[in-house]
């Protein structure tokens, strides 16, 4: 399967969560199928997105985070999973999308391929309860609808091919990006307050 | 040099007279008694991180939620977190306030800690992070409050540099 078919599938019901997703192909697909301004694209920093999530998960319990990663970013912090498990966001849902390759850099092959490094192993060795490890389009609409009914830390490892869209490009500025997600999140904080009031 | 059990405990009153509640950390011999009250303080949420480039990470989602942050590191852990500096804090324009204990520097006895020590001030030069020194346990809460305030006007990673004169008895 592809990744951008992942996405795409599971793009309606990122509409009210929070997204952070890495550099590269992730997150100009999410792009491609309509910026919100509840996303956030870490374009550089790798292996921080799932760290960002933390951020978000642990000081925003009313909201539901989710970060997609990929296999080059989420092997520069493994650590990442032992903090996770550790500290247990319920509302942070982990997808990784491995397709063995640094495709973003040249496509050199990463070590997840041809399932040397099994990164699902790893976040279950790590310590995370919930560790789902698909590679069928059908196989991660389950998981991913399973991992927000559930309620419970849940990573999600999708084995995808190594391709990309043809061109890259936003039509933001990354200070742009943090300042409009940051307002976003106060906004909807604002909101939710007083519709509690 | 035992860690001053008095310093500490005037560092983290003056976290949380700064209105900061919340913090990411990796423990060290000289935040020990540090963390050790911010992880009895219910008021306050720790997070220990694996290494300390998760920390930025988590600071920049602290910050996007709207949570005064701070963040506890050795200096060796600034030299671990760099690239998340670079690429995260400042290329995003994301404030950091940063305490770090200045580890390799003016009567340290331990060999292991020198060169990161001795290169600490010129690699915050370098990353143009503005930074002071902590020695004087009355000015040192002051010290918190205006790092904490200088990183958000300035959106910029700043550092508080805990010394040897402030952390040991």
């Amino acid at each position: 399967m592809d990744r951008s078919e992942c996405i795409e599938m599971m793009y309606p019901e990122l509409e009210d969560r929070l997204v952070v997703t890495i550099m590269g192909a992730a997150a100009q697909e999410l792009y491609d199928l309509g910026h919100r301004e509840n996303f956030f694209y870490l374009q550089h920093a790798m292996g921080l997105a799932s760290s960002i999530g933390l951020g978000l998960a642990r000081h925003l319990p009313k909201e539901s985070v989710v970060v997609l990663d990929g296999d080059g970013s989420v092997l520069m912090n493994l650590g990442t999973f032992a903090t996770l498990a550790r500290y247990r966001p319920a509302n942070l849902v982990h997808i990784v999308f491995d397709n063995g390759s640094l495709l973003s850099t040249g496509g050199f092959e990463s070590h997840t391929t041809a399932g040397i490094t099994d990164l699902a192993a790893i976040a279950r060795g790590a310590g995370i309860e919930h560790v789902a490890d698909v590679g069928t389009v059908m196989e991660f609409g389950e998981a991913v609808v399973e991992a927000f009914e559930r309620r419970a830390l849940s990573v999600i490892v999708a084995r995808v091919r190594a391709v990309g869209p043809d061109n890259y490009g936003m039509d933001m500025h990354l200070p742009e990006n943090a300042f409009r997600f940051r307002r976003c999140i106060r906004d909807r904080k604002a909101a939710a307050a007083s519709e509690a009031s | 040099m035992p860690v001053s059990y008095e310093n500490s405990k005037v560092i983290f009153q003056g976290i949380k007279d700064a209105g900061i509640r919340s913090i990411s950390a990796l423990p060290e011999t000289w935040l020990g008694l540090l963390l050790q009250r911010a992880e009895d303080d219910p008021e306050v949420d720790l997070v220990q991180v694996a290494k300390e480039e998760e920390a930025i990470g988590i600071a920049a989602g602290a910050y996007f939620a709207g949570e005064p942050h701070l963040l506890l590191m050795q200096n060796h852990g600034l030299l671990a977190a760099i690239n998340g500096i670079v690429s995260l804090a400042q290329l995003y324009s994301i404030p950091l306030c940063m305490l770090i204990a200045l580890r390799g520097h003016w009567g340290e006895p331990y060999p292991w800690h020198t060169r990161g020590g001795i290169v600490t001030e010129e690699v915050l030069r370098a990353l143009g992070i503005p930074f002071q020194y902590a020695r004087d346990p009355n000015q040192v809460g002051r010290q918190i409050q205006e790092a904490y305030t200088f990183s958000q006007s300035s959106l910029s990673p700043v550092a508080l540099l805990l010394t040897r004169d402030l952390m040991e008895d």
